[in-house]
């Protein structure tokens, strides 16, 4: 066991039971699976993915290369950073080398989303953050802070002086301690002027929680930040609780959160150096060994090597020195370290290697040794590494800031901001405690200042907030680069080392989850690449689902380095959503299974469930497909459906049809721009048939056009085009033709339809509107009737999808059930689905706008010359029908297709050409087939399909390309069942 | 995810809305009268401009209303929301 004895903010009252790699072991709350592992003494967490290489505990937080685990236990979950699970009782896991497993089950828990506005939102609550926070909340400002950690505190968490969750500092006290992100020097507990730094926190959170207008959110990272201050965040409701969960509470909860201003105080990232075998276990980012041995209270290793290019190291190494880890040397990499930080170690016995390096980290399984540059070896367990801290700007670079490469800091920093956004503390470069406070106050006051009258409330001369206006104006970093310390003492400059040079560099990983090393990006440099995109697709630096936060900069750098240019000139790669990984079961959210997407359902619907329909969806539609009885298969019970349609009396439930009615003094001229041929001469009581073209002369939508009275319409539209076609109305009366006098409602969900079809439908209908005259002289085809069906108000359309006499029979929503049961009491009707629906419109040559057009189709190309008016100036897509492109003779034309086998059903989607046996490569298509069915009509295969000259073609034999040779095909037209129409009036 | 300020509703989320292209291309007075070439440009060619550029929304899940909108195409800031017929204000 490393545990120390004391400290670390963990309750060690209660014990958590846990299994890792098979082996049973214990932790305490407060740890995370990292931490307790390496409480454990377990040094090997994971292996690698391309050279399967050891892999410890590298960090302590998201940015986590290495520990990649599985969860197995209470539910798996596939790739979480050992660093960012938090522990619980009963937890199974184990390491992963590459790819995880997703669950085999589904997962019982619930998601759920919550959609939330605020004036600020605050992305960290460390110390800049929560002075953020406090600053516009003591404003008048709706705040939220969102917080990856589970209690608010950030870098302070790590800190020393680590006391007992739960203890508060008194409110609006300033804490104290140092960050050890620079060279400040390091208030180590009992030195402190202020209270401890998690302790402030915990006051400052609990305080800002009590306000009725601020929201502190834990455990919730902000992923995405997108224009318009939009953005999502994941907050983590129930996974710390393993099994305890309670089942009512939503695992995760995705909130899309819009602010009028954010203050991104997202900290920094502590970055490796690249040397000789800086992967092994036992190597460990310095200000991570600090948190662990502060927070944890765990000793990551008995001895233990600093290799720093900064003053941050020294923090970490007296901490570890303090608790109890022997620190051999610290090598710093600069020539002159700061003569503080040198004096303080040596009074610890430390040795400082003045413009020393670390050469090679060598053992086998983990660190056994550490080699200096100067060839002493070392024995040690433990090598603590510090190459200098990257600001936090994914979100910042996600929503459009840019970054610029910062000498001092050697980092890249924000630059410009995207609007309404601030940045604050250690996100932009700060490295003091101080400079964070008040740089976060002064963020936090100029949010909710720019948000106008915010500002009222506001204190003056209030610890700790800053009245800074400008953006970064009046901070350290921005006073000529030199940034002094609270007490006023120089720091350090950061120093430029990315990597230790050697001969072979095999070794030096730059990504360790992608197993990218130095000589893979020499590689790529050496193989031409110059700029760091390609570099990055070319090595895969950076793309693992750490997403190179910890080598993010060293990438850059190296390749600068191997063209022997800036680092600047080199820059960073685009920063994407999300910040870290996100689960697709959190992004779903309650969408999933019937709620995935609304489903619309009939009138009638409850009676195709009954008579167990199989459904097909169109649209968002549920639609019958076909009805089989007792022992049919979908084939039998399509041809018996068909035989009834063309043999007696079929019926089908048209309800889903678009409808809408175009209503105003204006309406028939304006159908008339619309459809290719002319409405305005249709008679009130009378339908017709019309084609809608784009712009372009592509058929966009079919249907019937029913006149109501003069200044009123019905048109008909596809199931699946009904919206798209009420939005291409309205488009055009309202951007190109706002002077027409026309309204256009949908009416689709008002009426129930009923399809009346084949050569009994008048003699059934007669039966249930006795005072329907409707006999074909009365009731002639493409006219419409009101009367009463079944003593319902009914209007009555003789129309026909099949070929066969039919009737739409259209009655009020309420009365579709009623209907439906009416005509198929008659016992003389035979309901049919849009299977057999297809099947009875194909033979006829009826084209399906959708599937057997695909928007490069023109009327012309569907053989309908005749629906295109020669009286009317203009209408939507005339102009583009006598384009050179329209008129050429070869366009694919709708023929019908005769297999020569009348056996063969030809797969929808199948190509055709000219050739028997296929020549070599390229074949040139002669189209493809867009319906197939066997007819009942006919009694044989047929198709329909998109050919080449098709009409040209009638009687020749072409080939259908089919798994295992081709199939000889005669080109028919599409009219193949009753083509004089002879069965339409019954 | 844009916030669109709807000239008739107010600031709402970009899902609420359709996109409908480049602004001003009215739709020829005489189509009939125009070359295959001057056709193909009003159907086919469109402006893509880095900066300001006036374009066409829908608030579909709205308002149902059309407008027009300067959005400047790298920033996505939106300078102006203006109604159809209206002429394209100047924006800064």
């Amino acid at each position: 066991m490393t545990r120390a004895a004391a400290g670390g903010r963990i309750d060690r009252s209660r014990v958590l039971r846990f299994r890792f790699d098979g082996r049973d072991l214990t932790g305490h709350p407060g740890d995370t699976l990292a931490s307790a592992l390496l409480a454990a003494g377990v040094r090997r967490v994971a292996t690698s993915v391309r050279f399967g290489r050891p892999r410890g505990i590298f960090s302590a937080g998201p940015e986590e290369p290495n520990a990649i685990v599985q969860i197995e236990e209470p539910f798996p979950e596939p790739m979480l950073t050992a660093t960012t699970v938090e522990l619980y009782d009963g937890l199974v896991a184990r390491g992963l080398s590459g790819r995880g497993r997703l669950a085999d089950r589904p997962d019982p828990a619930r998601y759920d989303a919550v959609h939330a506005h605020c004036d600020v939102l605050v992305v960290g609550a460390g110390p800049a953050g929560l002075s953020a926070a406090r600053a516009a909340a003591a404003d008048g400002a709706r705040v939220i802070v969102a917080d990856e950690q589970p209690e608010p505190g950030g870098v302070l968490l790590g800190l020393p002086g680590g006391v007992p969750p739960g203890s508060l500092a008194p409110p609006g006290a300033v804490p104290s301690g140092s960050l050890g992100l620079s060279g400040a020097l390091p208030l180590v507990s009992g030195e402190s002027a202020g209270p401890p730094g998690a302790e402030w926190a915990a006051a400052t959170a609990a305080e800002l929680s009590r306000l009725p207008e601020v929201r502190v959110l834990p455990r919730t990272t902000v992923v995405g930040h997108y224009d318009g201050n939009h953005l999502v965040a994941v907050e983590r409701r129930t996974a710390h609780l393993g099994a305890a969960a309670p089942a009512w509470m939503a695992r995760e909860r995705v909130w899309r959160i819009r602010a009028r201003r954010v203050v991104l105080a997202t900290g920094a990232h502590e970055r490796p150096i690249a040397f000789a075998g800086n992967d092994l276990p036992g190597v460990m980012l310095a200000g991570a060994a600090r948190t662990y041995a502060n927070r944890y209270a765990v000793l990551p290793g008995r001895r233990a090597v600093v290799f720093t290019t900064d003053d941050a190291a020294y923090a970490a190494a007296l901490d570890l020195a303090g608790a109890g880890v022997r620190i051999l040397a610290v090598a710093d990499a600069r020539p002159g370290p700061n003569g503080r930080w040198r004096e303080r170690v040596r009074e610890h016995g430390i040795e400082v290697l003045a413009g020393g390096v670390v050469a090679e980290a060598r053992g086998t399984g983990e660190v056994t040794s550490v080699v200096t540059g100067d060839g002493r070896e070392f024995e040690a367990d433990l090598l603590l590494v510090s190459g200098g801290w990257n600001p936090v700007v994914h979100l910042f670079c996600q929503v459009g800031g840019t970054v610029r490469f910062d000498d001092g800091l050697q980092a890249f920093v924000p630059d410009t901001p995207p609007p309404a956004v601030e940045v604050a503390g250690a996100a932009r470069g700060l490295t003091s405690l101080h400079d964070c406070l008040a740089d976060g106050a002064a963020a936090g006051t100029r949010a909710a200042e720019a948000l106008g009258g915010g500002g009222s409330r506001a204190g003056t001369g209030r610890p700790g907030t800053g009245r800074d206006r400008q953006a970064g104006g009046g901070s350290p970093e921005r006073r000529g680069g030199v940034r002094r310390a609270a007490d006023g003492a120089p720091q350090a400059n950061g120093h430029a080392l990315w990597l230790v040079p050697a001969d072979d560099c095999s070794t030096h990983f730059v990504d360790l989850q992608r197993d990218v090393t130095v000589a893979d990006i020499r590689r790529a440099t050496g193989a031409g690449l110059r700029s760091v995109e390609h570099v990055k697709r070319h090595t895969t630096a950076g793309t693992a689902h750490d997403q190179g936060k910890t080598s993010g900069t060293l990438v850059p750098a190296i390749v600068a380095g191997e063209l022997g240019v800036h680092v600047r000139e080199v820059g960073v790669t685009s920063f994407r959503p999300p910040y870290t990984p996100v689960s697709f079961a959190a992004l779903a959210g309650r969408d999933r299974g019937a709620l995935h997407d609304p489903v619309r359902v009939t009138p009638m619907h409850g009676w195709h469930v009954e008579r167990g329909a199989v459904f097909e969806n169109a649209g968002q539609w549920k639609r019958p497909r076909y009805y089989p009885r007792e022992g049919e298969d979908m084939a039998a019970a399509v041809l018996r459906e068909c035989r009834a349609v063309r043999g007696g009396a079929g019926a089908m439930d048209v309800s889903t049809l678009g409808k809408i009615e175009v209503r105003g003094p204006d309406a028939a001229g304006f159908l008339d721009r619309l459809y290719t041929n002319l409405m305005g001469t249709l008679r009130p009581g009378s339908i017709r048939y019309g084609v809608m073209c784009r712009a372009d002369g592509m058929v966009f939508d079919d249907g019937t056009v029913i006149r109501l009275a003069e200044d009123r319409f019905l048109a008909t539209t596809t199931t699946g085009n009904a919206a798209a076609v009420l939005d291409w109305m309205e488009e055009w009366l309202q951007t190109e033709w706002p002077s027409l006098r026309v309204y256009c409602t949908s009416v689709t969900e008002q009426w129930a339809t009923v399809a009346l079809a084949g050569p009994a439908a008048r003699d059934v209908l007669s039966g249930l509107a006795p005072r329907l005259a409707a006999d074909a002289a009365d009731f002639p085809f493409m006219t419409w009737r009101d009367t009463e069906v079944a003593g319902m108000p009914a209007r009555v359309c003789r129309i026909s999808f099949s070929g066969e006499l039919a009737y739409e029979i259209n009655v009020g929503a309420w009365h579709g059930p009623a209907l439906w049961s009416a005509v198929l009491d008659t016992g003389r009707v035979t309901p049919y689905g849009t299977e057999a629906m297809h099947v009875l419109r194909a033979e006829k040559g009826y084209p399906i706008i959708g599937q057997d057009t695909d928007g490069t189709v023109t009327p012309a190309d569907l053989g309908m010359e005749w629906m295109i008016s020669k009286k009317k100036a203009d209408f939507v897509g005339r102009r583009s029908l006598t384009r050179a492109d329209t008129v050429r003779r070869d366009r694919r034309h709708l023929v019908g297709l005769l297999p020569e086998d009348p056996g063969l059903l030809i797969p929808e989607g199948t190509q055709l050409v000219e050739h028997e046996r296929l020549p070599a490569p390229p074949v040139r298509s002669l189209g493809h087939v867009t319906s197939s069915y066997l007819g009942a009509g006919l009694g044989r295969t047929f198709a329909l399909a998109l050919v080449s000259g098709g009409r040209d073609r009638i009687g020749d034999r072409i080939f259908a390309v089919l798994d295992g040779g081709q199939a000889p095909v005669a080109v028919a037209s599409p009219v193949l069942y009753d083509p004089e129409g002879a069965r339409r009036d019954g | 995810m844009l916030l669109i300020p709807c000239p008739w509703c107010g600031p709402r989320d970009e899902t609420e809305f359709h996109y409908g292209g480049q602004a001003h291309v009215a739709y020829p007075a005489d189509p009939g009268a125009l070359t295959d070439e001057e056709w193909a440009r009003y159907l086919f060619f469109r402006d893509n401009p880095e900066g300001a550029f006036a374009e066409r929304w829908s608030h579909a899940a709205g308002c149902r209303r059309w407008f027009n909108a300067v959005r400047d195409t790298a920033t996505n800031r939106i300078h102006a929301v203006y109604r159809p017929g209206e002429p394209r204000p100047v924006t800064g």
